[in-house]
């Protein structure tokens, strides 16, 4: 094998193990954020409790609700988003 | 006992009809009465594949429908004993396939001693998809060495460990690796993922290998599943898999690139 042929081997192997390299990266990471499949049972639950709560003080619809779960490495993060309708 | 066992991939143009196909075969071969059902609604090819398009007269839909009978259906192999093919319809609808009537037809097949139901999934992860994957004992996923199948691979496990039947009543899928389009020659050169690596990434216990192979093409072209070729890498790669999953001890092979013998140099 000449020379130039261990540098065309070189690069070559470059990409199956750059492939490989993004996939673990990727696919962990999916994983991490549940794929959007593992979310708890809980939340719809949790939701429709948050809602009537918040419903006792102000007048908000369904779709001004928003819960969102997201897994990181050491701890999931709970994300709630409440639209607050307009002041008139 | 019956088992059901979905082909399923995600991605699209893997190789899940012709394994599923080969898979069937073979499992009937081995004499274990095996029914293979297309789940491709409006894209119907396992017929064409198995070799049957000229038999079809009524289609899984229909029988869920209740316009004509499971045994009306099923079309009997003519090449191989205890093989029989339920066709996907041609309809555009994409709700023909509801989950009462998959389950009925299924608990039907069961009752008539199918020892093996194999599901061809479609591509996706839309209703087909899951329809196909949600009653499954056991899990064929196809891969082929290239990053975007890998990925789609994986993600078509968390559906199916989060998503289907067994899941929810808290047991798991089976699953089954099978990586096919395997091209040692550009694995070696660097340009494949290998097949340690896929099985690393997707950590799913390896059945099997199937190598590209120019007979699959061959064997599609004359509507007979590349298994019962028996001189094509391809269709011994899945016999070997047959073997293997009916518990077999089988060494993988056709995973290093072919050393070109003399003679075959000379005269090859
Ligand atoms: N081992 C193989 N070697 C070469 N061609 C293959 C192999 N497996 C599948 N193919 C080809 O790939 C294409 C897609 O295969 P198919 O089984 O229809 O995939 P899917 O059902 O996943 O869409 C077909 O043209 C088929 O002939
Ligand atoms: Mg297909």
């Amino acid at each position: 094998m000449g020379l130039f042929d261990i540098f065309r081997q070189n690069r070559k192997k470059n990409t199956a193990t750059l492939a490989k390299e993004r996939l673990q990266i990727l696919i962990a990471h999916e994983h991490a954020s549940g794929n959007g499949l593992n979310a708890p049972d809980y939340l719809p639950q949790l939701r429709n409790e948050i809602m009537e709560v918040i419903r006792k003080y102000v007048a908000v619809d369904d779709k001004s609700v928003n819960v969102n779960l997201e897994k990181g490495d050491d701890f999931d993060v709970l994300e709630l988003n409440i639209t607050l309708p307009d002041r008139q | 006992m019956s088992r059901v066992i979905v082909v399923t991939s995600g991605k699209g143009g893997v190789g899940k009809t012709t394994t599923s196909a080969a898979f069937s075969a073979g499992l009937a071969s081995k004499g274990y009465k095996t029914a293979v059902i297309d789940f491709d609604v409006g894209l119907r090819n396992l017929d064409l594949i198995m070799g049957v398009e000229r038999r079809v007269v009524y289609d899984f839909v229909n029988v869920i429908n209740g316009e004509a009978t499971l045994r009306q259906a099923l079309i009997k192999d003519k090449r191989v004993d205890n093989l029989y093919i339920l066709p996907a319809s041609q309809t555009r609808d994409k709700d023909a396939l509801t989950e009462e009537g998959v389950e009925n037809v299924i608990n039907d097949l069961k009752d008539d001693g199918f020892d093996y139901i194999i599901c061809d999934s479609p591509a996706g992860i839309e209703k087909g998809a899951f329809m196909a994957l949600y009653f499954a004992d056991e899990a064929i996923i196809v891969t082929n060495p290239e990053v975007s199948s890998v990925r789609d691979s994986d993600r078509i496990l968390g559906i199916l460990q989060s998503k289907s039947r067994a899941a929810e009543e808290g047991n798991v899928v089976k699953e089954h690796l099978v990586i096919t389009r395997y091209s040692p020659e550009r694995v070696d050169s660097g340009d494949m993922i290998s097949l340690d690596d896929i099985v690393e990434i997707l950590s799913v216990p390896l059945l099997g290998v199937i190598p590209e192979s120019g007979s699959v093409l061959q064997a599609s072209n004359s509507g007979i599943p590349v298994i019962m070729d028996k001189e094509s890498r391809a269709g011994q790669a899945y016999m070997d898999i047959v073997g293997r999953f009916l518990g077999e001890k089988i060494e993988h092979r056709f995973l290093d690139v072919e050393k070109q013998g003399f003679f075959k140099k000379l005269f090859g």
